[in-house]
């Protein structure tokens, strides 16, 4: 056997499966070490670590009513974050750019669709209910539309190939601009998302469970059912239509896409309406939840962390990356947020996108870095 | 035709490499010195002082401190507001602990505390990079404004949950504090914005900062080079962190006179900061001048400057249309000069050099 075959054999285990191999073995020593200093009293009740490393896992399984409510919060808000970042994903891959007025989008696009209501009802007069709903969804729709063409005129086609943090600039800029335009035309005050108007089933079902009970909202039920309706509406406009193959070119590489004749500035407006439109579905969504106010551009930044886990460039990876943090942030929240005084969720989801990434540079679904000189 | 550089030698390496290579830049500083520290003070009016030129003094220390980390050495952050609010909490804590020492001293050691803090949330950078580097110091802006209404001690447990400037005096003259003169603040800010930023402009044009530049071209590059990552990053973020910490002090001791918990020190404010950045210009100290005044300046000329040229908007639109002006307007800058306000300067000065005979 020559040094080259043994150089070239293959290890028993790569380097990540050792690597977690030996984090596994580390937790569950960890773990073994806690139950037997439990059980020996060396840690009581009072002690930190027990706060932090028992308490929360045993009051779990003593009150699974409990957590698997936490659980479905956790749930409910992750697919709202999934969809703010599917959002951006959708920007990302297309044009390169991080779209930072995503957030803002949502905010625009569910005020446009109360705001058409509003005038419909009030000033055509329309009368109150699903059709004129439509109708105002529609001329929400051809808002968001006007804002794609507009976007890509003014500010993407005289930046193109810019660094990337001039165009995250340009981003916060339109976010300004349209949170001035937004006020300007709406005003400031939060306002009611015509929820039972489009037909969205509002009201609560109590589910017995493990000798408690659950509380499921008929409307996060509705959410999560639109949110992966139009996942896989996307995901075969991606696949099987001729944008969508058009879109995946671009995506993989614009110097390409342009040699066989795609036109960057079509696929940018088409995009841009495409993140408008998941724009408005969340806007609907989360409206419903709570009101429609401008206070929402600190939760869309909460998609930040999502992309993080999830990777940039990676529509699953926006998916699950939103139920991690979702999820991951209410059990936070709700078991250990007490032992800091609470309130903790308005970071907690940045800390679990740090700890991904200290394991995975570019995210759970992201394209390996590939480092050149 | 002043402006020339003809007949000026530069006999030594020395010369050469001067900030300022030509005689009449250095009589320009001086002129611009002279008149910040002798003709504003007396001439312009408190208002001029209170709204433009304290939030400017203050602010430009943070846009400097933010120009060194993402100018300089390349690595974006957002958390820009936190480590301001860390030098603001940390120089308010010293001053009611010790009040007897120097109240400028305190100012400039908060700015060291802020530096350990910028260490710690600068770690993440060593593995991740660009758009990725900037989320995750979103983690130390929410953290941080977190921690500062969370953590009662910070504001030692007062009741509002604000943090108020104390009275304190140098050499009998009152500095902060409600009773302190507007134009001693105006000088001390000053004094403290002008030390520090020649001791930046000396780092960045020196070993370190060379070793900055070198990272943000290309960081493997810089390491092949012999440049160590770990250690040249985290400086950047320690020297970027102190400046921002001095800046936060300035902001709470000099400007605002107190601030409520977590509400001065937002994300609002980490954009704004960045927007100055890339408005004067990546990797300039003038720029980060521009950019300051820039922000600053806009609000203050919207709001009075346009009902003063017939456009009459009243209070609550008014906002509403700041807003929407301030975003627009940059777009428009991005696209018209995407290297920023300090780069139209160069131009200008070089078109100065040869005017009024371009050929």
């Amino acid at each position: 056997m020559t040094d080259a075959t043994l150089a070239t054999r293959k290890p028993f285990l790569s380097e990540g499966q050792r690597n977690g191999l030996i984090a596994g073995g580390v937790l569950a020593l960890f773990i073994a070490a806690l139950v037997v200093a439990t059980q020996t009293g060396t840690i009581t009740r009072n002690d930190w670590i027990y706060k932090i490393f028992v308490d929360p896992f045993v009051s779990m399984v003593d009150m699974p009513d409990l957590l698997v409510q936490t659980v479905w919060e956790g749930f409910v808000a992750g697919v709202l974050y999934s969809l703010i970042a599917l959002g951006f994903v959708l920007i990302f891959k297309a044009s390169g750019v991080f779209n930072f007025a995503q957030g803002i989008m949502v905010v625009f696009a569910a005020l446009s669709l109360v705001g058409f209501y509003e005038f419909l009802t009030l000033t055509m007069g329309l009368p109150p209910g699903f059709v004129a709903a439509i109708v105002a969804m529609a001329g929400a729709l051809g808002i968001m539309f006007v804002l794609a063409v507009a976007v890509e005129r003014i500010v993407l086609r005289p930046l193109v190939n810019q660094p990337d943090i001039i165009m995250l600039m340009a981003t916060v800029g339109l976010t300004y601009f349209l949170i001035g335009f937004g006020e300007y035309i709406f005003g400031g005050s939060p306002k009611v998302m015509i929820t039972s108007q489009l037909g969205l089933p509002t009201g609560s079902t109590m589910l017995d469970f493990a000798g408690g009970r659950i509380n499921i909202q008929h409307l996060d039920v509705a959410a999560a059912v639109i949110a992966a309706v139009m996942i896989g509406v996307l995901g075969f406009f991606f696949q099987y239509t001729r944008i969508g193959r058009a879109l995946r070119a671009v995506a993989d590489s614009h110097k390409a896409a342009l040699s066989v004749g795609i036109s960057l500035n079509q696929i940018w407006v088409i995009v841009w309406f495409t993140a408008g439109i998941v724009a408005l579905l969340t806007g609907i969504m989360w409206g419903a939840r709570s009101d429609v106010s401008f206070a929402l551009e600190i939760i869309a930044l909460k998609a930040l962390p999502v992309l993080i886990v999830g990777g940039f460039t990676s529509i699953p990876g926006a998916i699950v990356g939103g139920l991690i943090i979702g999820v991951g942030e209410k059990l936070g929240e709700f078991y250990w947020g007490p032992l800091l005084g609470g309130g903790i969720e308005s970071w907690l989801a940045y800390i679990i996108a740090l700890m991904f990434l200290m394991f995975r540079p570019q995210g759970l679904f992201g394209e390996k870095i590939i480092e050149r000189i | 035709m002043f402006y020339r550089d003809a007949g000026q030698y530069k006999t030594t390496y020395q010369s050469d490499m001067a900030i300022f290579p030509l005689r009449q830049d250095r009589i320009g500083i001086l002129v611009i010195l002279a008149l910040a520290y002798v003709a504003v003070p007396l001439m312009a009016s408190d208002f001029i002082l209170k709204t433009i030129m304290l939030p400017f003094l203050a602010l430009v220390l943070a846009v400097v401190g933010l120009n060194i980390l993402t100018g300089y050495t390349g690595l974006i952050s957002l958390g820009t507001a936190g480590f301001m609010g860390v030098g603001a909490y940390a120089c308010y804590k010293l001053t009611t602990l010790f009040p007897e020492v120097n109240i400028l001293v305190w100012i400039l050691v908060s700015g060291f505390f802020s530096a350990a803090i910028g260490v710690v949330f600068g770690l993440p950078s060593l593995r991740i990079k660009g758009l990725y580097l900037a989320v995750a110091t979103l983690a130390a802006q929410f953290f941080l404004q977190w921690a500062f209404v969370r953590i009662p001690w910070l504001y030692n447990y007062n009741p509002s949950g604000a943090i108020e400037v104390p009275l304190r005096t140098v050499f009998g003259v009152p500095v902060t504090g409600p009773t302190a003169a507007i134009e001693v603040k105006y000088l001390i800010a000053l004094t403290f914005v002008v030390v520090l930023t020649w001791v930046a402009s000396n780092i960045v044009h020196g070993r370190i900062g060379r070793s900055w530049m070198a990272v943000r071209d290309m960081d493997i590059a810089a390491q092949l080079m012999g440049i160590k990552l770990l250690e040249t990053k985290l400086l950047a973020f320690a020297v970027s962190s102190f400046y921002c910490g001095v800046s936060g002090a300035l902001f709470v001791f000099i400007y605002l006179g107190g601030a409520e918990a977590g509400t001065e020190f937002g994300i609002r404010l980490s954009f704004i900061i960045l927007f100055a950045v890339i408005i004067g210009g990546l990797g300039s100290m003038i720029g980060s001048f521009f950019g300051a005044g820039f922000i600053v300046a806009l609000p203050t000329i919207l709001k009075f400057g346009l009902p003063a040229i017939g456009i009459a908007i009243t209070g609550a639109i008014a906002e509403k249309i700041v807003v929407m002006v301030i975003g627009a307007l940059t777009i428009f800058l991005l696209i018209v000069e995407p290297h920023g306000l300090a780069r139209l300067w160069q131009i200008a000065k070089q078109k100065l050099r040869v005017w009024p005979f371009p050929y």
